[in-house]
């Protein structure tokens, strides 16, 4: 009943969402949790004319979005994935959120459960500078993609990329694809999951659908 | 500025005879509806409407007032549905009170339901007292004003009636069908009952069903109204009488409902009214009784108690998820429309939560929704005030559904 928007002139979106972006194909049913401004959302909508959705935590993200005509819910990845049904989108996307919720567990199995396909990215915090720092520094290491203090940081649940292959293992969730990305978002040459990708990588990127 | 188009002319516009010609009339009320200006659809007896009651209700009197044009392909109309207290003057000045129309921070040029690009409309609802047939009317088959012999009616009702309008406007497809409030409920019966009719929906300070405690405030209401010995059992029109004193308190009550605690301490805290220290007696000693009391008396003038009395039945009577098993899910299941739910943080009369619940519904049918809850201190009437959030929500909205719904801007 919804006809695809207008065209309109492409605009840059950050390099990482530009990567999860090529990921999904054109007039996919998307749910993006934790959308943010809705940047990538707009850009799939226009670009690639999908059916798009999205829940995001902050009001003044809810607002940017909806405001810029986007289908947003003002929610939470913990506790408004439940409603949804089974196989309600193609692909469900969680970019940079898996680390703030309070169950990444239950949210992962959520995420397989309503798409056919979870596409979702998280900080590694076994990137080897991170290592480092905690080595030679012993403290919390502070970086530019984790640049909040211990005290106040959102990112709770942090983890490495192995940290969070194991766990999809525990929850039989098939890994179809990994990639890593470098600082600036781009991908690297590496095999993941695998230890040079544990060690170089500053972004887990993957392709995640429940055991058939 | 109600602009109509051409193929609805024949319902005539209706103008109010000079004041000094209603002033000679018996004072049964202060303007007898049929005199209101405005647009009128007559229903006759032979295609009754059908009620949730039992009973079928012709002929029928529409009274409803449009702002903006239709486009060629009739696309571009959004339904305005108003509250309680509300009436089908949305974006003019009132022919009672002389005031701005309920809504004209929201309806006009430029405005999120801009004129210039849509087609507004909004009829009084069913049991109303501006014009649509309601408790105040003749009944035809008695000659005598219906009182509470006039069947009780549901929400449900009202959009039926509406829908009988839509159909008479020949729109095959509503681009949207927005209200606040009771006007919320209606949305939802749209979207529900009429899915194909609906392209976007936006209930704003709503709910899915009328809660415990506002069920018991609007009985408070009505047991104001009832206890007005000028009442005289609903008959008060032949007995050429107001219970003006009952409707007034009804009022007052459900005032306090609409505010909040801040907005009310902000705009009167505890300043005392036109004196320097208490009376130490029962007048308005408080600027926030005077405030009731004006409110009160106010209403009076442009409302009629036995329309109080159905219309807060029709609310309290109005849950969606009963009629469909108890499950809100099922009822959102043919649902195709585009929501946009709108909550308010300080609204306690239909708070955030009873929006959620729809959006958790919507959620469960992967309906497509928007919800947003706007950072506002004033209570459940923020939906009429200025509320830049809301206002730009609303806007950007019904932007983003324009562009699916392919409306030029």
């Amino acid at each position: 009943m919804n006809a695809s928007p207008e065209p309109r002139p492409r605009t840059a979106i950050r390099v990482d969402l530009q990567v999860i972006a090529d990921l999904i194909q054109p007039n996919a049913r998307v749910l993006d949790v934790g959308c943010g401004d809705g940047a990538l959302l707009d850009f799939l909508v226009h670009f690639k004319q999908v059916d798009g959705r999205g829940i995001e935590l902050s009001q003044a993200g809810v607002n940017a979005c909806v405001s810029q005509g986007l289908s947003v819910i003002q929610g939470d990845a913990d506790t408004d994935l439940k409603d949804y049904p089974s196989d309600a989108f193609d692909v469900v996307i969680l970019s940079q959120t898996l680390q703030a919720t309070f169950e990444p567990r239950g949210v992962l199995s959520d995420l397989v459960r309503i798409g056919r396909r979870a596409v979702v990215s998280f900080p590694n915090f076994g990137v080897w500078h991170i290592r480092l720092k905690l080595l030679a520094q012993g403290r919390m290491p502070v970086t530019d993609s984790l640049d909040i203090a211990w005290y106040e940081t959102p990112n709770i649940h942090l983890c490495t990329i192995t940290d969070f292959v194991e766990l999809c293992d525990d929850l039989g969730i098939v890994i179809e694809q990994g990639m890593v990305l470098d600082a600036t978002g781009r991908p690297r040459a590496l095999r993941a999951p695998g230890f040079f990708a544990n060690l170089l990588g500053e972004q887990g990127l993957f392709i995640l659908r429940r055991r058939s | 500025m109600a602009d109509g188009i051409p193929s609805v002319t024949d319902d005539g516009d209706r103008r109010a005879p000079p004041t000094s010609q209603r002033s000679e009339q018996p004072v049964v009320r202060p303007v007898p509806p049929s005199t209101l200006p405005g647009k009128r659809l007559f229903i006759p007896a032979t295609a009754p409407l059908k009620l949730d009651c039992g009973a079928a209700l012709g002929p029928l009197t529409i009274a409803y007032q449009t702002y903006g044009r239709l486009n060629a392909d009739r696309s571009n109309a959004i339904m305005v549905c108003h509250a309680l207290s509300g009436d089908q003057f949305v974006a003019e000045t009132h022919p009672v009170t002389g005031k701005p129309g309920w809504w004209e921070l929201t309806v006009g040029p430029g405005l999120p339901l801009d004129t210039e690009r849509y087609f507004i409309i909004c009829a009084n609802v069913l049991g109303g007292c501006m014009g649509t047939t309601g408790p105040a009317e003749i009944n035809p088959d008695t000659g005598k004003p219906w009182g509470l012999s006039f069947p009780v009616i549901t929400v449900a009702d009202m959009v039926r009636a509406q829908k009988l309008l839509i159909d008479h406007l020949e729109i095959e497809q509503l681009f949207c069908v927005t209200g606040g409030s009771m006007g919320a409920m209606q949305v939802l019966q749209w979207a529900t009952a009429y899915p194909d009719r609906v392209f976007s929906a936006v209930p704003i300070a709503g709910a899915a069903r009328h809660s415990a405690q506002n069920i018991a405030f609007h009985e408070v209401g009505r047991q104001a109204i009832i206890a007005d010995p000028e009442w005289c059992g609903g008959d008060y029109q032949l007995h050429g009488k107001r219970p003006e004193r009952g409707l007034a308190v009804a009022r007052m009550a459900a005032h306090i409902t609409y505010l909040s605690e801040t907005a009310l301490h902000r705009k009167f805290g505890r300043s005392l009214q036109n004196r320097e220290r208490l009376s130490y007696g029962f007048d308005a000693d408080f600027q926030v009784e005077s405030y009731l009391r004006h409110q009160g008396s106010a209403f009076v003038d442009r409302f009629d108690a036995n329309s109080y009395l159905y219309i807060t039945r029709a609310m309290d009577y109005f849950d969606l998820a009963a009629e469909h098993g108890g499950i809100l899910a099922n009822a959102f299941r043919t649902a195709r429309a585009r929501f946009c739910v709108i909550s308010f943080t300080s609204d306690w009369l239909f708070p955030t939560p009873e929006s959620r619940a729809v959006v958790h519904a919507l959620n469960a049918v992967a309906a497509n929704v928007s919800f947003v809850e706007i950072r506002s201190d004033k209570g459940h009437d923020a939906f009429l005030l200025e509320e830049p959030e809301f206002h730009a929500t609303l806007t950007g909205f019904l932007n983003g559904a324009a562009e699916h719904r392919r409306l030029r801007p």
